[in-house]
């Protein structure tokens, strides 16, 4: 009842939100334009790979004329608006396919990976994290506290390689990599699922330590709240104390945390990706990059905007649904 | 080896939950853990971009799904393939006709023709497409099918190495009818003659391949091949040894982890894949005779070849690898450098140390720079040997790891690693980067490098249908660039793989720079088995 009168200005939020998205999002897109023509890439030379030894100037040239890569930076531009209007994303120079096809066959499995791994860092963060608070300075609490540490100092290549080195060719419990068995015939669910679970597992371990820390800091702090001292005071049991009050008070700068914090989990996935051979936007990113394939990089990097995007908006309006100071139609 | 125990069960299960749940699979009914036991895996670094012979893929042979109208057998000579024997060519070399094979059929069934093989060179030829093979065919005229067994191709001028150009896969025509070749649905999804047809590609995870019943070479001795695509180097090891491939390329230090190791063997595959140091003329250092002389003997390739390249290749003088027929006996250094030579030609030049060991002549320091690609680690480290060689011999070298886009805009000044090189033919490569006609442009010839006795003997070398005047021709080019150093070679490389004792068929031929799905050691992977 009291969550839908929160809610109440969300319908308002989403429209203004969505009037700001739109001017960031072409500037965003304007922005990586202009940085790609400040590039010295040549895109055919690129393409060419080491064929660039024996290809002619002339037929870079003419592969750059096919393109229209050398036309002025506003008409490659416009050209770009007018197709995506079209609902065209453009040819993508480095993978010689459309890039909607590039992210049609991509995007779903880095989705899956981030997705769940999110969940996971979550869900592990907000248990992991209360219960180090609640017994401060106990063995569990500098435990976890020392592990946090630890592996907020390991590169997620080098965890992902450790995974790979214990649980695939020590233990044999898990494949060492790809997105299903090597000799399979197609995407089976459970196939798929089962060589995800290294993946999912090291992407949540690598982004985890920051989410714990905070989780166990700020329930800490909340458990030396007035109003948290007062329920402890009243006799309440300590789980309800602990979950009810202190936890609750905690995770609104939690959810702020996690919306900011989206960026670095698409960065981490670009590496599992790569380490766990998984056939995700990652390393097409780079490719593109390296390539100055501009209408992919244009439509990964409008890609994620959007996705942070997204996130603010959903952030902002669950921490209007979880603390009641906060009105959405002020 | 476990078999999937409980517990992974259980997270297998949660896990797939979850996909449902995000709905992003195509489920079928197909059993995932199970491989077909005649079916090979091979881990490779590199993807295709397509896999469309006009477009640049499998280019010289071995391509796996198409087939040429040559192809080159074990030891890189050619075979007729398509053709019913080797293409004719005229007595004045402007006109070569091929006879196809009858009888071959593509995969979808349709039969060749010559109309297919004339569409296949005529696309490579459309100035709209953007294939990087044009200039490859720069002497190409005209091809044209005058019966539906026979193609003739007209050139502008005598080339003597053309029918190594015709191993380039043949495309039906039909499959471009009314379509931009550039984006056609066929790049993806390919049908040709060869011994294999597609049966997906996932791009970025792998390309699956399944046996052509119907070959017209016979048909093939395993039921498929899946190449799987594992970019990093360290992954591919570890997924190697995880028993998921039958054979993959690795690094030679990688590679070396499994010599010894039950189950695996490693193939140390010869190449005509160059590392060497081209030294531009517009430099006032690199550009005289005798810094470049000294350079050539003061550089340790024995130490190189075992240090840098863990002894996974050999000395290099020239861009003519040993293993070629044109290889020319007399171009032979010492593999360990020669100090004292070097050091008494400087002296002679006029070259004498100055305080700190670096020599001087008329007030000029003998300093360079060394540019190398920074992510590529073998060039940096020969960038580095040759670094310290130098510095032996009183020349100062300052290596510079730098990106290509920052490299080209300098080749002409500083000196740079460069890499290429192809076992087919040695006016492939020397031509365009040894030419004075090249002088400076782009990386054909970026040192500049200028002598009429080069130019005749390659021009020679291309012009004579004489084997014993083209060996002649590129004697006298081999001598003359020992004698004028542009470049100074160090190391052919020997690609790496590593594959399970289980495989057998197994027949290595010499491999050209480029080593990726087509023209690695699973050229003819058609012939392969694996015992279970």
């Amino acid at each position: 009842m009291t969550g839908r009168r929160r809610l109440a200005g969300a319908g308002t939020v989403v429209r203004r939100r969505l009037l700001v998205a739109v001017p960031v999002l072409a500037a965003t897109s304007m922005g990586m334009f202009a940085l790609g023509a400040a590039s010295p890439i040549d895109p055919a030379q690129q393409y060419a790979g080491a064929a660039a030894f024996t290809t002619s100037e002339e037929n870079l040239a003419q592969i750059r004329a096919n393109w229209g890569v050398d036309d002025p930076l506003p008409v490659q531009y416009a050209r770009w608006v007018g197709n995506l209007l079209r609902g065209d994303l453009g040819w993508s120079t480095s993978r010689h396919e459309p890039v909607t096809s590039v992210l049609a066959s991509r995007a779903g499995w880095t989705l899956l990976l981030v997705g769940t791994a999110l969940a996971l860092v979550l869900v592990a963060s907000v248990l992991l994290g209360t219960l180090a608070a609640y017994r401060r300075g106990g063995w569990f609490d500098r435990a976890l506290r020392a592990v946090a540490y630890a592996v907020q100092s390991m590169p997620v290549f080098w965890i992902g390689l450790a995974a790979i080195a214990v649980f695939a060719l020590s233990l044999g419990w898990l494949p060492a990599g790809g997105l299903t068995d090597i000799t399979a015939t197609g995407t089976d669910p459970a196939d798929v699922a089962r060589h995800l679970v290294l993946p999912v597992t090291v992407l949540a371990i690598s982004q985890a330590p920051w989410f714990v820390l905070f989780v166990r800091d700020a329930v800490a702090e909340s458990l030396r709240d007035d109003h948290v001292l007062a329920a402890r005071a009243r006799g309440l049991p300590g789980r309800v104390v602990l979950f009810g009050h202190a936890l609750r008070t905690a995770l609104l700068p939690f959810l702020t945390l996690v919306g900011t914090h989206l960026p670095e989990l698409v960065g981490g996935a670009v590496l599992v990706e790569t380490v766990f051979s998984l056939p995700g936007l990652g390393a097409v990113t780079v490719e593109a990059a390296l390539g100055a394939d501009f209408p992919l990089l244009a439509a990964t990097t409008l890609a994620t905007a959007v996705v942070v995007l997204t996130a603010n908006l959903l952030t902002d309006l669950a921490y209007a649904a979880a603390d009641p100071r906060v009105r959405l139609d002020d | 080896m476990a078999l999937k125990p409980k517990p992974v069960r259980v997270a297998a299960t949660l896990a797939a939950a979850l996909l449902a749940v995000a709905g992003c699979s195509s489920p079928t009914a197909s059993p995932g853990g199970t491989g077909n036991a005649g079916t090979l895996v091979v881990a490779t670094a590199g993807e295709p971009d397509t896999l469309n012979p006009v477009l640049n893929y499998g280019v010289d042979g071995a391509s796996l799904i198409f087939d040429g109208l040559v192809a080159r057998d074990a030891r890189n000579e050619l075979v007729p393939a398509l053709a019913r024997e080797l293409p004719t060519v005229s007595a004045d070399g402007k006109t070569v006709t091929a006879k196809l094979r009858e009888g071959v059929l593509f995969h979808d069934g349709s039969p060749l023709t010559a109309q297919d093989v004339a569409f296949t060179y005529q696309a490579v030829l459309d100035p709209t497409v953007d294939s990087t093979l044009r200039s490859d065919l720069d002497m190409l005229v005209s091809v044209t099918a005058p019966d539906p067994a026979t193609v003739v191709f007209t050139l502008k001028y005598a080339y003597a190495p053309f029918l190594q150009r015709l191993a380039l896969g043949i495309v039906p025509a039909k499959a471009f009818a009314g379509q931009d070749v550039n984006k056609a649905g066929f790049n993806r999804k390919p049908v040709g003659t060869g011994p294999y047809r597609v049966t997906s590609w996932t791009p970025g995870d792998r390309l699956v391949l399944a046996a052509n019943e119907t070959y017209w070479g016979g048909k093939p001795a395993n039921s498929g091949v899946v190449v799987a695509f594992v970019a990093d180097d360290n992954v591919r090891a570890q997924r190697m040894r995880a028993g998921e491939f039958d054979a993959a390329e690795l690094a030679p230090k990688l590679a070396s982890g499994f010599e010894g190791r039950n189950g695996y063997r490693v193939h140390k595959v010869p190449t005509a894949d160059y590392r060497g140091v081209m030294l531009p003329m517009g430099n006032p250092v690199t550009g005289d005779l005798a810094i470049r002389r000294a350079l050539n003997v003061a550089v340790d390739r024995q130490a190189m070849v075992t240090g840098v390249l863990g002894g996974a290749g050999e000395p290099a003088f020239g861009p003519v690898p040993p293993t070629s027929e044109y290889a020319e006996p007399s171009i032979k250094g010492k593999p360990a450098a020669d100090i004292a030579g070097a050091a008494a030609s400087l002296d002679a030049a006029g070259w004498k140390p100055g305080p700190d060991g670096i020599r001087v002549k008329d007030g000029r320091t003998a300093a360079f720079t060394l540019m190398y690609p920074a992510t590529d680690s073998l060039r940096k480290e020969l960038a580095l040997a040759v670094t310290a060689d130098a510095k032996k011999a009183g020349i100062k070298v300052t290596p510079e790891g730098l990106t290509w886009d920052a490299i080209t805009p300098r080749m002409g000044n500083d000196a740079l690693i460069m890499g290429y090189g192809t076992p087919y033919d040695p006016d492939f490569v020397s031509y365009k980067l040894f030419s004075s006609a090249f002088a400076g442009q782009g990386f054909f010839n970026p040192g500049s490098y200028r002598s009429a006795v080069t130019d005749a003997a390659l021009r020679d070398g291309r012009d004579n249908a004489d084997a014993a005047a083209r060996k002649a021709a590129y004697a006298t080019f081999q001598k003359q660039l020992a004698a004028d150093v542009p470049w100074v070679f160090l190391t052919y490389l020997q690609h790496t793989y590593v594959l399970k004792d289980a495989v057998t068929g197994v027949t290595p031929r010499v491999e050209p720079h480029e080593h990726d799905v087509a023209n690695s050691i699973w050229w003819n992977v058609h012939t392969w088995t694996k015992k279970s």
